[in-house]
Formats: C-alpha cells, sequence, structure tokens
C-alpha cells in the first residue's frame, strides 16, 4: 500500500490488515505514555483546503504519538489565497521532504491528482476530497462497528477487544441522511460491503445521488420502515451538510422541522432497534436535525469513541503506509528481480 | 504488501549488508543440508534447567514477570512459566508477550510488518512497575530484537530488573547484550539458519535445525537467487 485515497477497490485482506493494527494502536493509546518511536524522523504535512476540525486534529494527533514530525498547512493565511496551484504547493512539499501527505480538498479527485501527477514521491492519505471519498473515516467506523458487534467490548467500550482478524459478515448497517453530499457514505458503503456487511441507505429522494444503482447496497426512503422491518445492527446518522446546499439547485427538502420528523434520530426510534445495536455520527453534529440530544448522549451511541477510534485508526494508516521498505529500489545495491517484483507490487496495492 | 508473515527474525539474518563479506554467497533453506542440533527432549531439559536458574538467581518467583516475543518466544515463555509454577506454587504461572514491531530499527529496511498484540498477565493490573521482568526469545543472534523489547519495556514502565532467556544463542552480536540464562551456546557462520520449531506452532516435533553450511551454500547460490523473490531477509544477507 503505498497511497490511501479510496475504500473502493481496497481489498478484503488489507482493510482487516488495517482495522487490526488499528486494534494494536488503540491498545497502545490506554497506556501511561502514549507515544511510540515508530515513524521517528519522518515528516507528515497535514495540507487541508477545506475547513476541519477533527480530521485535522486527528492525524495530527495519530502522526505526533507516532514520533512523525506534523506540518500543517491550511489554505487560509498561506499562499494558496495567493492563488498558487494544487502543482506548486506539491512541488513545494516535495522539496522540504515531505514523507507523508494528508489532503483534504473541495474537489473530488485532488488526493488522486496529488498521487499520481509525479509532483511527489510521498504516500498521499485522502482526509475527504469534495463529495468523492473520506477511506479513514470509514475505517474508524468499520473498526468501531467490528469492537462492539464482533469484539463485544461492551457499552462503556472498555472490554477486551477478540475481534482481531475478523471480518463484518451478516451485520447490518442503516446510513441515514444526506446521502448525496456525503463522501462517509460513499467510503462507507464500499468498506462495508469488502468486509461483508450489508448496508442500506436512508434518505429523501432529493438527497440520493444520481447512481445510487451501481452502489453495493440498497436504497430507502422510508426510516420507520427500515428500522422496523430490517432491524440494523448500526445505524450511522450522517450531518446535513448545509454549506453544500446553497447555489442553484436550491432546497432539498422543504423545511428542517419537516427532514427532522422523517429521517432524525431520536429516543423513540432508538427503542425500535435490537438491543445491541448502536449510533454513529461522523460529526460535527446538528443537534435537533439529524439526531436528537437524546440520541446522541444515549450510552448506545458510540459517537465520542469514534473520535478516539479515529487516531488509532489514522495510526494504522501512517504506519502501514509508511514503514516498509520504500527506499529499496534506489538505496539497496542489489537490482535483482526480487527487490523489484516486491515492490511492484506493494505500489499496486 | 508483506504483512508480517515472516516473524521469526532471529532466525535470519540481520539487515546490515556492510558487515557481511562480500564473498559469503547466501543460501536457500531447505535445499542445504539441514541438521538437527536439539531435540525434543533436549529442549525440555534446557527449558527446565532454565526454569531453575531463574528461580535460584532470583531467589524464588516473586514479583516474576515472563514476557515471550513474539512468534516463538511466547511459546517458550508459556513453558517457562508452566515448569515455573511446578517448582514455586506461589507463581502464578502467568506469561505475557511483548510485541517489539514498532520499535525495531529495520522497519524502513524491511517491507511492512504487521504489528503484534502485547498481553501482560492479567494479575498485573496493567504495569511492570518494580517486577523481575524475563524477556523470552527462541535465538538469540544480533541483539537488535532485544533491544527493541528494551525499549518497549521502558514504555510499558519501570522494571526493576530484566534478565533475558533465549533457547538457542548462536553468537555474531551488533549490540552489547548478553543473554542471563541459555539453553543452548551454538557456534555459527553468519550464512547459516537457525530455526527453532516448536509443535505448537509448526507443527511435528520440537527441534532446533540449523542449515545452509556455508561450504555446501555455494551450489546453491542460483537456488538462493529464487528463493529471495519472497524473502526480504535472504535479500539482505547478499
Amino acid at each position: 500500500m503505498k497511497h490511501l485515497l479510496t475504500t473502493q477497490g481496497l481489498s478484503k485482506d488489507d482493510a482487516i490488515l488495517l482495522l487490526d493494527t488499528s486494534a494494536q494502536m488503540a491498545a497502545t493509546q490506554s497506556r501511561e505514555n502514549k507515544k511510540l518511536p515508530t515513524l521517528r524522523g519522518r515528516t507528515v504535512v497535514n495540507l487541508f483546503y477545506e475547513d476541519s476540525t477533527r480530521t485535522r486534529i486527528s492525524f495530527e494527533t495519530a502522526a505526533k504519538r507516532l514520533s512523525a514530525d506534523v506540518i500543517n498547512f491550511s489554505a487560509k493565511g498561506s499562499s494558496v489565497s495567493k492563488g498558487e496551484s494544487l502543482k506548486d504547493t506539491a512541488l513545494t512539499l516535495h522539496a522540504m521532504g515531505a514523507d507523508a501527505v494528508v489532503v483534504r480538498h473541495w474537489a473530488s479527485g485532488a488526493a488522486h491528482q496529488l498521487a499520481h501527477a509525479g509532483w511527489l514521491d510521498a504516500a498521499v492519505l485522502n482526509a475527504g476530497d469534495g463529495m468523492h471519498q473520506h477511506p479513514t473515516q470509514a475505517l474508524l467506523d468499520a473498526f468501531t462497528i467490528r469492537r462492539h458487534l464482533v469484539g463485544r467490548v461492551g457499552e462503556d467500550g472498555r472490554g477486551t477487544d477478540t475481534s482481531v482478524g475478523a471480518d463484518l459478515a451478516g451485520l447490518r448497517v442503516a446510513i441515514v441522511g444526506d446521502v448525496l453530499h456525503s463522501r462517509v457514505a460513499r467510503s462507507n458503503v464500499y468498506l462495508l460491503h469488502t468486509l461483508g456487511a450489508e448496508v442500506t441507505l436512508v434518505a429523501p429522494p432529493t438527497l440520493v445521488p444520481v447512481g445510487v444503482e451501481t452502489w453495493p447496497c440498497r436504497v430507502s426512503y422510508h426510516l420507520d420502515e427500515t428500522l422496523e422491518q430490517w432491524q440494523p445492527d448500526a445505524v450511522m446518522m450522517l450531518r446535513v451538510q448545509r454549506e453544500r446546499m446553497s447555489g442553484g439547485s436550491g432546497a432539498f427538502f422543504p423545511s428542517p422541522m419537516e427532514y427532522s420528523r422523517k429521517f432524525g434520530f431520536d429516543a423513540r426510534r432508538l427503542a425500535v432497534l435490537p438491543d445491541h445495536a448502536i449510533v454513529m455520527h461522523p460529526g460535527p453534529m446538528n443537534r435537533g436535525l439529524e439526531i436528537s440530544a437524546a440520541a446522541a448522549d444515549h450510552p448506545r451511541s458510540v459517537i465520542v469513541e469514534q473520535v478516539a477510534n479515529g487516531v488509532a485508526v489514522r495510526m494504522a494508516a501512517l504506519y502501514l503506509l509508511l514503514s516498509g521498505d520504500i527506499g529499496s529500489t534506489s538505496s539497496s545495491p542489489s537490482s535483482s528481480p526480487s527487490t523489484s517484483s516486491s515492490t511492484d507490487e506493494r505500489t499496486a496495492l | 504488501m508483506h504483512p508480517g508473515s515472516r516473524m521469526p527474525e532471529s532466525s535470519t539474518t540481520p539487515g546490515s549488508t556492510s558487515e557481511i563479506p562480500s564473498d559469503t554467497p547466501s543460501t536457500a533453506p531447505g535445499t542445504a543440508a539441514a541438521r538437527t542440533v536439539l531435540g525434543e527432549a533436549d529442549i525440555a531439559r534446557a527449558l527446565t534447567r532454565i526454569a531453575h536458574e531463574i528461580v535460584e538467581r532470583n531467589k524464588g518467583a516473586a514479583d516474576l514477570v515472563l514476557l515471550g516475543i513474539p512468534t516463538r518466544g511466547v511459546q517458550l515463555a508459556g513453558r517457562l512459566a508452566e515448569r515455573l509454577a511446578q517448582i514455586e506454587p506461589a507463581f502464578s504461572g502467568e506469561h505475557g508477550t511483548l510485541d517489539v514491531t514498532m520499535y525495531r530499527d529495520d522497519l524502513r529496511r524491511q517491507p511492512t510488518r504487521a504489528v503484534g498484540q502485547t498481553v501482560l498477565p492479567g494479575s498485573l493490573d496493567g504495569t511492570i512497575d518494580d517486577r523481575v521482568v524475563v524477556l523470552v526469545d527462541d535465538v538469540l543472534f544480533s541483539g537488535r530484537t532485544i533491544r527493541a523489547a528494551l525499549d518497549a519495556l521502558n514504555d510499558l514502565g519501570r522494571p526493576r530488573v530484566v534478565q533475558l532467556a533465549a533457547l538457542v544463542d548462536r553468537g555474531h552480536r551488533e549490540l552489547p547484550i548478553r543473554a542471563d540464562y541459555v539453553g543452548k551456546n551454538l557456534p555459527t557462520s553468519r550464512s547459516e539458519r537457525v530455526r527453532v520449531r516448536l509443535a505448537d506452532v509448526d507443527g511435528g516435533a520440537d527441534a532446533v535445525v540449523i542449515s545452509g553450511a556455508p561450504a555446501a551454500a555455494a551450489a546453491e547460490h542460483a537456488a538462493a537467487e529464487h528463493v529471495a523473490a519472497d524473502n526480504a531477509d535472504e535479500r539482505s544477507a547478499r
């Protein structure tokens, strides 16, 4: 694995390796000394063209816990506001010797471009590109689901995680809300499908993207029906992305009140679910719109734990992308076919 | 990606190409004549002796914590723990696992390794402070794994004493590290491979096998070329 750009096409073995490594990373985070020396001397650049609190802080924490140096770069207050292109920024980062670039961009495909345009030889981690993908969020969601529903860590999340090596076969996950604008939903649909879970998207027709029929999931327009009849093991609420709803296309639903009545998650809908079911939200939450305070703060809500797991998952991703023998082709004196074949194989992942 | 499919570092050559004489050919496992140095009974006796030595040196088994280094060190720690429990009824019979992957100094020279689990014995309450820690590994070679283990221990707490038990000491140390308890000192050439086979990991009978003597190796040089294709450690030995 050279880059982590998308969950579409991520192999099941790699996904499980990422989750297992996350579990080991999470175990180190309950120690008094949380820092590991693993990535000492490596430089991780956080390249953020879009506002973000938790993802940026999560990546920064993950890199620092592995002893990497972290450089934060946000588009506001940098030369991007003077009109610098992504390419020139990438060349600058290359010149500074970045080993990994964590990129969030408002344009779908920006991370792919950065990884494959030849501007950089660093590992690229997609931290959200437009309405396309947000792979580490999906991985942390899958990790949280696996811990609770396969590993049975208990309601407080403190039990021993016994799920190492397991997938999510047979579990049902409902992803509810603004699917249209959600890269979290896209990443989750592919990853959860790869791991063997069944996914149903629940949204008003206006918030279901064109082409959804090609996704490996079901679509429903009725939340109550899905909760009662399908009995999901996990319900993932999506944020209504009002900042992406302005512009010419106008309103996607008649009123926030109506949206909340039909698609908001509250204590009443929580009571319909099986006893073991968990409630998730990628954050930031619009309390009172897509999720009520009672549901968000309920013992079966794992929203705060998702944030903690995010650090472990990002540590795992950074470790797996940065620890291998990436220098073997250039530094190894032997030009045997073995060296190149093993490296090619890894790059191809 | 090769997710740590080859954990027994101790049986392979460490990644320091510069120290290896250029005329030393590498060997292919299985093609050179392999000979068994220790059999099942020898290993059992060595472990029993080590258990007695641990009790003797530490005047009992109070505060004793056995931590095995994956993969085979963990099995050996388990067997030592059983013997200690027989000798010292006060000893709980527990042992733990110390994964050193993230503390290695060769992470960038090797294909990505999967991170293993570190498990402390349940009775410890998550700390090794003021305990007598005995690290257990199968083969002591360069000493780099033990250096990584010492760093990993440091992050877990502050033991009163750290001691090292190894089933086989094959020499060729690259760091000032020595074992307190050794099952068998085995003079070897760098190009040889020493492998510990344990029934509960590898199947078959317990054995310590040495293969790839330098004289026999030259003929297999061509074969080694292709074996190296899926063996990164062999690559660094060339």
